[in-house]
């Protein structure tokens, strides 16, 4: 089939006829401001070059493939456009078929390949990476790569994304999760703990974390032990085939337990759960099991807004919130962090200006488009010192590594500190339990 | 594609990042907001200063090629489709507020600046700018002034023009002209300020703009009136005009609107409601209650069977939400969303609605209509599908039915949207031939060679149709 064939045939025109071109996406559109308003790079000119590639107008070539990436799959046009054109989906789609009739030159190819089709495919494979980093971490190479400043070499920011990544832990910590937990306060609801891939790797500290902040939230949690990667970098990478593979098999292992609710600690994964209704639109089997499992999963900052929570407190500190693009564009989960913030004692949440933009993470856009994503970061750094907080709290792990990474550019790290809600939430219950206990 | 020299001499001008004529450009600047329109232009120029705009125009002059001026591209007639190519000229790099002068209460703009802009702007030094397009958030001054866009506040404050006291704008040969200035009154020669606003880049390109600014309403407060059919609440729109009420909002929806808005929305409209007024008052408060509370009592004399006040910010937004989701609830319905303009002396509104219904209905298409009840700017709005030609035909139909009654109940094919391309063929309706050569003969004296957006506002052909407007 040719391309053009496979485009029309898979990105859905009738979201297309549906954009009207009223333009009200553009100012929600990050790319658009960071490229002093060049229409080709808002939502509304991607849907145009996408329908002018269906029309057979446009060769689906380097400048439409340049633009697709370009694009953050931030999502943000979707709450803006009143037309209710599913952005995130027709991207999806186009970068399927761009994808599937693309040369890749060999090296990007095998490095594709392991990461899509290898790595991220099997939570085992996934720890045993993480393994690797953990030697690496501990054996002179990285002082080796660190001092002989080899990062440098690497594409975009590697060199401070290199050193805003958590330390790894030990692989026994990953391993050693039971598979039900019982609530430590009054029982209030069972959940199912969607551990992700990263999460439970790089971020296991914060998963750790999130457990206990549920366990004293009076919830029971179980971990279904066949569940795999979410498949967000699969579905937005345009690799369609293997991402249903793996939302399948997450639904059949969330079917096997018992829990009222689906938890996620990462709006990236939260999304792409929620998303599975669309992924498996067209397969008989999965199509209503996956409107289940969508309806059941909620990000744990949502949970937990609805629940009585344990006392939580600091000595004072201002914090300020970098939202979650998937958390709050896709799965429509808003207001639940910050309302978490408001709770704790000694804290003043202080909104930041323009939250609700991308900070330019987007997966691994920070990596493919380093030049843009940091543009983006040096503004979202402004925003954020205007606040005068010392925290930037996080609700995704990409958005986390991104803000050290800015922390790291405007060299504020003895100031200013990045943490994902469920970390700091963790703290905060500590240190009242301390305090409770010391008092007495 | 532009000539070879016209290009070099562009790029030597704006230097070249800021000309692109590749296939993505072309592209994405073919269409506006207009529905069935669109076309490429040659290149697209990006000026960064007046100056640039006058080399840019005098190159064009020279060589003859189109040019289209741009701001958001969200206008609804087809105003900047490059029907005949040529450079799309946007104003990306002049969007700067030059200036707010509090004691003259202006502000001076470049034109790529968005009326949002504007109105944070103004609101950040304690003044007002009203005028409030829809479009606001996405808007730019220069198309606001070219469009001489309405908005919802439009009955109590005006529109576009009401707020424009200068201009800064460059001729077709290049030549740069101040018009009006920091002044109340002004009365050296024509107005060109007036002229200007409302003429869709076909006179000239707008550089810079001296805006009128005021005092902001202390407080504003909102009500909700719900009614079993459109007469009535089209008799509370006279009652609360008549009885010397002017406020902010008044703004309406019919039954198949709220149809469609609960359908999509549930916001908890009833089924037996028939239409709906959205009334907003603002000033001081005393004021402001008294008035609400008149208003209140003119709706339920006129049979309303609900009305609501908001006691509340949070219940104000819930009350305006209906009308606020309503082009989203319409839009979803078909491919094609067609929202027209066509506005009526504000006693004749009913009239118009019903009017809208039964052409509608005789041509078996869906329109539904909701708009500024207050100063008679219907927005009846066509749910469609633009490949289906068939239908696209009696769509057309519908609309020409409503064009033309418009006109013959003494109102106009456009209230705020404007010509363009696409009502090019009925602006005789409205202004007769004798209007529509008055018209032409300024700008043919302004635009000889027929450079500046050339193919809007005068068509090749008028509809045939009785004429019914200007001509006596
Ligand atoms: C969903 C929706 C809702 C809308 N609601 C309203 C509403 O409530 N009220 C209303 O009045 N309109 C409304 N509009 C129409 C439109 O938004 C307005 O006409 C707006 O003013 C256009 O601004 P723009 O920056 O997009 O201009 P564009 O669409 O880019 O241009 C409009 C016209 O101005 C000319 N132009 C632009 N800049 C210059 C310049 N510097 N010099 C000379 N000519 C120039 C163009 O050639 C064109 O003829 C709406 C549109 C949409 C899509
Ligand atoms: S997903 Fe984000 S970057 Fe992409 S078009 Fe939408 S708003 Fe722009
Ligand atoms: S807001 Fe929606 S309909 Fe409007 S241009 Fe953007 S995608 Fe299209």
């Amino acid at each position: 089939m040719s391309i053009q064939q496979d485009f029309q045939e898979h990105v859905d025109y009738e979201e297309l006829m549906n954009c009207t071109r009223c333009g009200f996406c553009l100012p929600a559109c990050p790319t658009y401001l960071h490229t002093d308003g060049n229409e080709a790079s808002s939502p509304r000119g991607r849907i145009a070059l996408m329908k002018a590639v269906a029309d057979g107008r446009k060769e689906p070539d380097e400048e439409v493939e340049a633009q697709l990436q370009e694009c953050l799959g931030c999502r943000a046009c979707e709450p803006a456009c009143p037309s209710g054109v599913p952005y995130g989906q027709l991207l999806e789609q186009a970068r399927t078929v761009i994808e599937k009739h693309k040369k890749h030159s060999l090296p990007v190819k095998v490095l594709r390949g392991a990461t899509f089709g290898w790595m991220f495919l099997s939570q085992k494979r996934m720890n045993r990476v993480h393994q690797m980093r953990r030697l690496y971490e501990k054996t002179p190479l990285q002082q080796l790569m660190r001092r002989t400043n080899a990062f440098a070499l690497l594409p975009g920011e590697a060199a401070v994304m290199e050193k805003v990544i958590p330390k790894a832990v030990p692989a026994s910590r990953i391993r050693s999760v039971p598979k039900q937990e019982k609530a430590e306060t009054t029982e209030q609801i069972n959940v199912a703990f969607f551990r992700g891939c990263l999460m439970s790797t790089m971020f296991a500290e914060t998963n750790e974390n999130t457990r206990y902040v549920l366990r004293r939230s009076g919830c029971n949690i179980v971990h279904p032990e066949a569940q795999e990667c979410c498949g967000a970098l699969h579905a937005h990478g345009g690799e369609e085939e293997r991402a249903k593979a793996l939302a399948r098999q997450n639904i059949e292992a969330f079917e096997a337990v018992e829990a009222d609710v689906i938890i996620s600690n990462a709006g990236g994964c939260g999304a792409a759960l929620k998303d599975y209704p669309f992924l498996l639109r067209d397969d008989p089997e999965f199509k209503e099991r996956a409107k289940v499992f969508a309806e059941k999963s909620m990000d744990v900052s949502t949970l937990l807004d609805r629940l009585d929570l344990p006392p939580m407190q600091y000595d004072a500190e201002v914090v300020t919130y970098q939202p979650s693009c998937h958390l709050e564009n896709v799965m429509k989960e808003k207001g639940h962090v910050e309302s978490l913030l408001r709770g704790i004692e000694g804290v003043s949440y202080t909104a930041m200006p323009q939250k609700e933009q991308c900070c330019g993470s987007a997966g691994i856009y920070n990596l493919i488009q380093p030049k843009m994503a940091m543009r983006i970061l040096d503004r979202k750094m402004k925003d954020v010192s205007l606040t005068r907080a010392s925290v930037i709290i996080t609700s995704n792990p990409g958005c986390l590594l991104q803000m050290k990474a800015g922390i790291e550019r405007e060299g504020l790290s003895g100031e200013v500190r990045a943490e994902h809600i469920m970390d700091f939430t963790a703290e905060a219950i500590r240190r009242a339990e301390k305090e409770a206990a010391t008092s007495v | 594609m532009l000539q070879p020299e016209v290009k070099d001499a562009l790029i030597h001008v704006l230097g070249k990042a800021y000309i692109a004529d590749t296939e993505e450009q072309r592209i994405a600047y073919s269409y506006d907001g207009t529905p069935g329109f669109s076309a490429e232009p040659d290149a697209v120029v990006r000026p960064g200063s007046t100056q640039d705009v006058q080399e840019v125009v005098k190159i064009c002059r020279q060589y003859g090629v189109p040019i289209v001026p741009r701001g958001s591209g969200t206008n609804l007639c087809a105003g900047t489709t490059p029907t005949y190519g040529g450079v799309v000229m946007v104003f990306t790099r002049m969007k700067d507020i030059l200036e707010v002068d509090q004691e003259n209460l202006t502000m001076t703009v470049q034109p790529g600046v968005t009326t949002l802009e504007i109105v944070q702007r103004a609101e950040a030094e304690g003044l007002f700018y009203p005028p409030d397009p829809s479009s606001m958030k996405i808007s730019t001054i220069g198309g606001n002034i070219n469009e001489n866009s309405g908005g919802l506040r439009g009955l109590k404050y005006g529109v576009t023009k009401d707020y424009v006291l200068g201009l800064e704008a460059v001729m077709s040969d290049g030549s740069c002209i101040r018009t009006g200035g920091k002044l109340a009154k002004d009365v050296a020669g024509y107005d060109f300020t007036k002229l200007l606003t409302g003429s869709e880049g076909t006179l000239g390109i707008v550089t810079e703009a001296v805006l009128k600014l005021v005092p902001p309403p202390p407080v504003k407060k909102t009500m909700l009136a719900l009614y079993p059919s459109m007469e009535y609440a089209a008799a509370s729109v006279s009652g609360i005009i008549a009885s010397k009420i002017i406020p902010a909002t008044l703004e309406f929806l019919d039954q198949p609107t709220m149809e469609a808005v609960e359908a999509y929305a549930q916001v908890g409209l009833p089924v037996e409601a028939g239409a709906l007024l959205l009334i907003e008052q603002d000033g001081e408060e005393e004021l402001v209650d008294r008035h609400m509370a008149q208003m209140k009592e003119v709706c339920e004399k006129n049979h309303a069977f609900s009305v609501k006040m908001a006691a509340s910010a949070e219940e104000a937004a819930a009350l305006t939400e209906a009308r606020r989701s309503a082009l989203t609830a319409l839009a979803r319905r078909r491919p094609t969303t067609m929202l027209e303009d066509a506005t009526v002396p504000r006693s004749k509104i009913a009239e118009m609605v019903r009017f809208i219904e039964k052409t509608a209905a005789a041509h078996q298409v869906e329109i539904c209509t909701f708009g500024h009840a207050g100063d008679g700017n219907l927005h009846p709005t066509c749910m469609t599908d633009v490949r289906d030609q068939e239908e696209m035909a009696r769509v057309e139909a519908a609309f020409e039915d409503i064009f033309a009654e418009a006109v013959r109940l003494g109102g106009t094919i456009t209230g705020e949207h404007g010509v363009g391309e696409m009502k090019s063929p009925y602006l005789a309706w409205k202004l007769g031939e004798s209007g529509v050569v008055a018209m032409k003969a300024v700008k043919q004296a302004l635009d000889p060679d027929n450079i500046m957006n050339p193919g809007k506002l005068f068509a090749g052909d008028t509809r045939n149709r009785v004429s019914l407007g200007g001509d006596r």
